[in-house]
C-alpha cells in the first residue's frame, strides 16, 4: 500500500500557526492533559458516588494506596521485574533469531523455500492457542513462558526483516560491490542500515507482542509475575489488587514502548525521517 | 515455474516429521500424539457437535466485539481527524491506552460482566479499538488538500464531504488498522476464553488438556489456528476487492 504520510509535512507546516503566544501555549498544555485528569476525577467520583460497588469499582486512591503498600513489602519489585525479564528476554531471543532468519531467507534460496510457507501460514495464526502444547512440553516456569513469547513476537521481525531486506535500493548494493564490498562488508554497512527503519517498525510490532503474550501466560500459568499477581487477586475477589494491576501494568507497557521509540530516534538519527515530526 | 505443490512441501514435510517422531516414540505420545490420531478425534469432536458449539461461541464473540470496534473506532479516528476539540480531547486518552498490554484487561472485564459473552465482548471492543481509532485518524488525516479543496469549491458540504472524500481516502489505512485489529481480537478471545470461559474454543482447548485428551487438545488448538489464518486470508482478498478502484501503485 503506497504510504501518503510522506508528504505530510508540507501540509503540518502550511496549516500551522506562526509563533505562537506564551498564553497559547499554556492553553494547549492545559488541553492535553485536561482529559486524563478528567477521566482520573471521573474514576473517583463515580467510586465515591455509591453508584458502583467498591467490588465493581474500587476509587483510585484506594487502588493507589494498594500499590503503595505492595512497593513497601517489596511485591511489586518481584513482579514487576519478573514480568519485565521474561517479555524482554523472549523480545531479545525473537529480535535476534528473528533477524538471523530473514537475512538467510533473503540470502539463501533454500532457507527461503523451507521457511516462507511457514511464516506465510505461521504469522496471521493465534499462536497463544499452542499455549496449553507449551505447558504440555515445558511445564510452568520461565522456560515456558519464555518460549511462548518468542514463538508469538517472532514472527513479525522475520516479515520485517524480509521485507526491508528486500526493498532496499539496487543501485546502493550495486555501488558498494563496483567499490569492492565483499559480502560481509555489504551486509553489515549496506543492507542492514538501509534495512534498518522497517526492521526497526517489526520491532515495534513485537515488543507489546511479548508484553501482552507475559501477562497472558503468567495468569495461565501462575507464579510471581504481575499477571500472575492480577490472577491471585481476581481468585480472592479482591478487586483492588486487580486494578492496582492495570495500573501497573500500564504503567510498565507505557514505559517499554516510549523506550522503545526514543531508541529509535537514536538509531535512525541519520535518516531523514528523524527529521520528521512524529505522528503518535 | 514452481507449482504451489513444491512452494507448500516444507508444511507437507513438517506433518511427515510430526507422524514419524510421534510414531516411533522418540518423544512421548502423551506429549505428540501422531497426527493422524489428531486429525480422528478432530472427527469424532466434530460429530459430538461439541466443536461445532463452541466455535459459533467463540466467533460470535469476536464478530461482535470487533463490529463494535470498528464502527466506534472509525467514527472516533475521523472525528478526531476532522474537528479539532475532539482531536485535543481523545488524543491523550488514545496515546496513554495504546500501549497497555490489552490481556491485561482480562481479570476487569470479568469483574464487571462476569463469565459469559458480556466480559468477552467488551474485552474484545476495548482491545480492538484503539488500532482502528489510529488507522482512521492517520488516514482521515492525510486525506489530500487539493481533493478537500476542490470537493469544497464544487459545492459540497461538510457531511457530503466526509461521506465522499475524507472516508475513501482514509480507507487504506483503515483497513490496514482493522487488520491489526482482527489478528488482536483471536489473541484476546482464545486467551480469555483460555483463563475464564464456560465455552468457546479456548475453554475447550482447556477443558481437553486438563483431561488428558491430548489427541482432541491438538485437534481444536488446530482448528483455532486455521480459523485465523483464514479469518485474515479472507479478510486480505476482501480489503483487494474493495480498494480495487484505487490507481495500482507499485
Amino acid at each position: 500500500m503506497a504510504r501518503t504520510d510522506a508528504v505530510m509535512p508540507d501540509h503540518a507546516a502550511l496549516l500551522e500557526a506562526p509563533a505562537p503566544s506564551l498564553a497559547r501555549t499554556l492553553m494547549w498544555g492545559f488541553a492535553r492533559v485536561f482529559s486524563i485528569v478528567a477521566l482520573i476525577a471521573a474514576w473517583e467520583g463515580l467510586a465515591r458516588s455509591g453508584q458502583f460497588t467498591p467490588f465493581v469499582l474500587p476509587s483510585l486512591s484506594s487502588v493507589i494506596e494498594r500499590i503503595w503498600t505492595d512497593a513497601i513489602s517489596g511485591d511489586l519489585a518481584i513482579n514487576t521485574g519478573l514480568t519485565v525479564y521474561r517479555a524482554l528476554v523472549g523480545f531479545f531471543i525473537s529480535m535476534v533469531v528473528g533477524i538471523l532468519i530473514g537475512v538467510a531467507m533473503s540470502r539463501n534460496v533454500i532457507a527461503n523455500w523451507f521457511f516462507d510457507p511457514i511464516v506465510s501460514v505461521g504469522f496471521p495464526m493465534p499462536k497463544i492457542a499452542f499455549l496449553p502444547v507449551v505447558i504440555l512440553w515445558l511445564g510452568v516456569y520461565d522456560v515456558a513462558k519464555i518460549t511462548i513469547i518468542v514463538i508469538d513476537a517472532i514472527f513479525p521481525v522475520i516479515a520485517a526483516t524480509l521485507i526491508a531486506i528486500r526493498g532496499v535500493e539496487r543501485e546502493l548494493i550495486w555501488s558498494a560491490r563496483n567499490l569492492g564490498a565483499n559480502d560481509r562488508e555489504l551486509m553489515w554497512q549496506i543492507v542492514l542500515p538501509a534495512a534498518a527503519p522497517q526492521i526497526l517498525t517489526g520491532l515495534q510490532v513485537a515488543l507489546p507482542l511479548s508484553m501482552i503474550v507475559a501477562v497472558v501466560a503468567e495468569m495461565l500459568m501462575g507464579g510471581y509475575g504481575l499477571g500472575g499477581a492480577m490472577m491471585t487477586a481476581s481468585r480472592f475477589a479482591d478487586s483492588r489488587g486487580v486494578f492496582a494491576g492495570i495500573v501497573e501494568i500500564a504503567i510498565v507497557g507505557y514505559v517499554l514502548i516510549k523506550a522503545m521509540s526514543v531508541l529509535r530516534r537514536r538509531l535512525l538519527i541519520w535518516h531523514q525521517e528523524a527529521q520528521e515530526p512524529t505522528t503518535t | 515455474m514452481k507449482s504451489a505443490w513444491f512452494r507448500y512441501l516444507p508444511l507437507v514435510l513438517l506433518a511427515v516429521a510430526w507422524e514419524a517422531v510421534a510414531r516411533l516414540e522418540l518423544v512421548s505420545t502423551s506429549a505428540l500424539p501422531p497426527l493422524s490420531e489428531v486429525a480422528v478425534s478432530w472427527i469424532d469432536l466434530v460429530r459430538t457437535g461439541e466443536l461445532v458449539g463452541n466455535t459459533g461461541a467463540s466467533l460470535y464473540r469476536a464478530t461482535t466485539g470487533l463490529l463494535l470496534a470498528i464502527v466506534v473506532g472509525t467514527a472516533l479516528g475521523i472525528g478526531m481527524a476532522w474537528w479539532k476539540p475532539i482531536n485535543v480531547l481523545l488524543s491523550p486518552l488514545v496515546e496513554s491506552f495504546y500501549p497497555l498490554p490489552k490481556s491485561a484487561l482480562i481479570p476487569v472485564t470479568v469483574i464487571w460482566l462476569g463469565f459469559g459473552n458480556g466480559s468477552k465482548i467488551l474485552l474484545i471492543f476495548m482491545g480492538c479499538m484503539i488500532p482502528v481509532t489510529i488507522g482512521a485518524f492517520n488516514g482521515a488525516r492525510s486525506s489530500e488538500q487539493t481533493l478537500v479543496w476542490s470537493a469544497r469549491s464544487m459545492g459540497a458540504n461538510r457531511l457530503r464531504m466526509l461521506w465522499d472524500v475524507v472516508l475513501p481516502s482514509a480507507m487504506p489505512e483503515l483497513l490496514n488498522g482493522i487488520r491489526t485489529a482482527l489478528a488482536l481480537s483471536f489473541i484476546l478471545l482464545v486467551s480469555s476464553e483460555l483463563i475464564v470461559a464456560r465455552e468457546g474454543l479456548g475453554h475447550l482447548i482447556g477443558f481437553l488438556g486438563a483431561n488428558g485428551s491430548y489427541d482432541a487438545m491438538y485437534a481444536v488448538v488446530m482448528t483455532v489456528s486455521f480459523l485465523g489464518f483464514a479469518a485474515d486470508r479472507g479478510y486480505q482478498m476482501l480489503v483487494n476487492r474493495m480498494l480495487r478502484w484505487r490507481e495500482q501503485t507499485p
